[in-house]
């Protein structure tokens, strides 16, 4: 009895332990892989940083790599621009969607239209910049420029612009901004809503002083996430910004930006020019990083302030 | 004795209820509920757990309204109109008729932003008014000593019976006539509990106070009068005293003796 009973008891063990083994490897194939990723653009892009000097790559104004002249600002300041103007657009629509959702429109129907907006999150980038590539740019081209030009008569854009980009890409982060906010604002605990209405508020008054408020914290993560899905974004922004490396002196200038330059030069580069590819992504690396470490860090203060 | 005890005698009518009819959907919560709630008393509203007592204090402030599926026939008047009108503004009653709920729900605010929301929302911008509305609020239920140097400090950092208490504050800021209390101390201990009666009592000169309780020894120490409530009936409403010494009904002897509920 004893033997056969400490007999099972050691077949399961192996068990145990080798399932615990797989499940060490599945986890640190992430870890690894994020490591190996980081060393390999830090590895590759460095000399090109030390080559050009770290402030002339960060801030020289002139990208131009078939004469060895690699200065990044116009792309950070195109990748800038495209991003806060789709936030300028996507953050106040994708808001305002939620609490419509939420607080407004009839539960069933809300299910309809959280399912379309979801529906906007499958769709893939390349269709996006398809998409923005045929409405969106001749639109601005149409009926933007048009407008801008009753204040400015010297504007002129063949459309490929900051604007078209940032209308596309505050379509494609609105699922994100949507779907969390909602959730956020949907899970405020019903007794702060009875207790603002109890006190004599309308609606109104109750979405902007205690929902949205309670919400903030989810808010503020849908909107960084956003932001993050609008700078890393490469197809859909490639095929619509125009792709020229200079600073942009309006909404209606071409743009290049940091994620649609690699993509485009990366397949012919060689050597140098390669290297300072590599160099961009260290660039995109620390934004997105630096991203999130805010994201974090406020998130965990409006946590404990609450 | 003279005028003045007579008037004491014969206080107004807050709240007058008749035939109140409430419907979810098409499960009756209240029969034909007739009530008067005098101005400045202490009324408890006792019975067991399901009865109709929270639905029915939430119809006088027309918490109702948030739940599609209830409906409601009869009237309830208010200082004479009914609530139910096309001509009464729902948004003027709660401002009148304020309401502490059962579990303590201050804003995630700091504790002035709690005070002065309701009065915010009101149309109150001074900063001076608002500051002295704070002081005034949180004096009256007892609370300033203690929390008026984190005025600025979030609310949720305060024990359950101080922002229960801060929740009452919040409530007497926009200037209430009544205040309704569904089940206010449920969630607090004993001390706490306390607390909030010695309040209670203190309030009762001012205000018309309309309370949910599960605690028989609570209505008999804070009410002047009791109604008993049983599966959406008004079985009786008296004199506290009465209810708990002499009940005229036996269902009500039977609840209070402790046979059943």
């Amino acid at each position: 009895m004893k033997a056969s009973i400490s007999e099972k008891r050691g077949r399961r063990s192996i068990r145990e332990t080798a399932i615990e083994r797989i499940l060490f490897l599945a986890g640190i194939t992430a870890t690894i892989s994020v490591a190996l990723i980081t060393i390999f653009i830090f590895g590759s892009g460095i000399p090109a940083l030390l080559d050009s000097g770290f402030v002339n790559f960060l801030v020289g104004t002139n990208w131009s790599p078939a004469n060895g002249s690699y200065g990044t600002l116009p792309l950070t300041a195109g990748t800038m621009a495209v991003t806060l103007t789709a936030l300028v657009l996507g953050i106040p629509t994708g808001i305002a969607c939620a609490v419509f959702l939420s607080e407004i429109l009839h539960r069933k129907a809300a299910r309809v239209f959280k399912f379309a907006i979801e529906l906007l999150a499958g769709i893939p980038s390349v269709v996006y910049g398809f998409f923005g590539l045929i409405v969106v740019v001749p639109a601005v081209r149409t009926y933007i420029l048009p407008l801008v030009r009753l204040w400015d008569p010297d504007a002129h854009t063949t459309g490929l612009s900051i604007l078209s980009g940032a209308i596309i890409l505050a379509v494609m982060i609105l699922p994100t901004i949507v779907s969390l906010s909602e959730n956020a604002i949907s899970s405020v605990p019903a007794e702060y809503r009875e207790a603002s209405l109890a006190l004599g508020a309308n609606k109104r008054q109750t979405i902007t002083g205690v929902l949205i408020p309670a919400a903030r914290s989810g808010i503020l993560a849908s909107i960084i996430l956003g932001m993050g899905r609008a700078i890393g974004e490469t197809m859909a922004i490639l095929l619509i910004t125009g792709n020229v490396a200079v600073l942009p002196k309006s909404l209606l200038d071409p743009v290049a930006t940091l994620t649609g330059t690699i993509a485009m030069e990366m397949s012919y580069a060689s050597a140098s020019h390669q290297q300072a590819l590599f160099a961009v992504g260290i660039i995109l690396f620390i934004i997105i990083m630096l991203l999130n470490a805010v994201a974090q860090g406020v998130s965990k203060r409006m946590g404990v302030n609450q | 004795m003279g005028n003045n005890s007579n008037a004491a005698m014969r206080p107004e009518t807050q709240f007058e209820i008749r035939d109140l009819d409430l419907f979810y959907d098409k499960f009756q919560a209240l029969h034909h509920v007739d009530m008067d709630i005098l101005k400045n008393r202490v009324t408890a509203l006792i019975g067991p757990s399901g009865c109709g007592k929270s639905t029915f204090i939430r119809t006088l402030n027309r918490m109702n309204d948030l739940i599609p599926i209830v409906k409601i026939t009869g009237s309830v008047k208010f200082d004479g109109t009914d609530i139910f009108g096309r001509d009464c503004d729902v948004i003027a009653l709660r401002k009148k008729v304020g309401m502490v709920f059962q579990k303590p729900n201050p804003f995630p605010k700091t504790v002035y932003e709690n005070i002065v929301y309701g009065p915010r929302i009101h149309g109150e911008k001074n900063k001076r008014k608002l500051d002295e509305l704070v002081e005034m609020s949180l004096k009256q239920v007892a609370l300033w000593d203690e929390v008026k140097d984190r005025l600025h400090k979030p609310a949720l950092g305060l024990s359950g019976g101080q922002q229960q208490r801060l929740c009452i504050a919040r409530c007497l800021a926009v200037e209430p006539e009544v205040i309704l209390m569904d089940e206010p101390t449920s969630a607090l201990d004993p001390v706490a509990t306390l607390k909030i009666e010695e309040l209670m009592s203190s309030l009762r000169e001012r205000y018309t106070i309309v309370i949910v309780t599960h605690n028989m020894q609570q209505a008999g120490r804070i009410s002047d009068f009791t109604s008993f409530f049983l599966n959406g009936e008004v079985i009786e409403t008296d004199h506290t005293d009465a209810i708990f010494s002499n009940p005229s009904n036996s269902k009500t002897e039977e609840y209070i003796t402790g046979r059943f509920g």
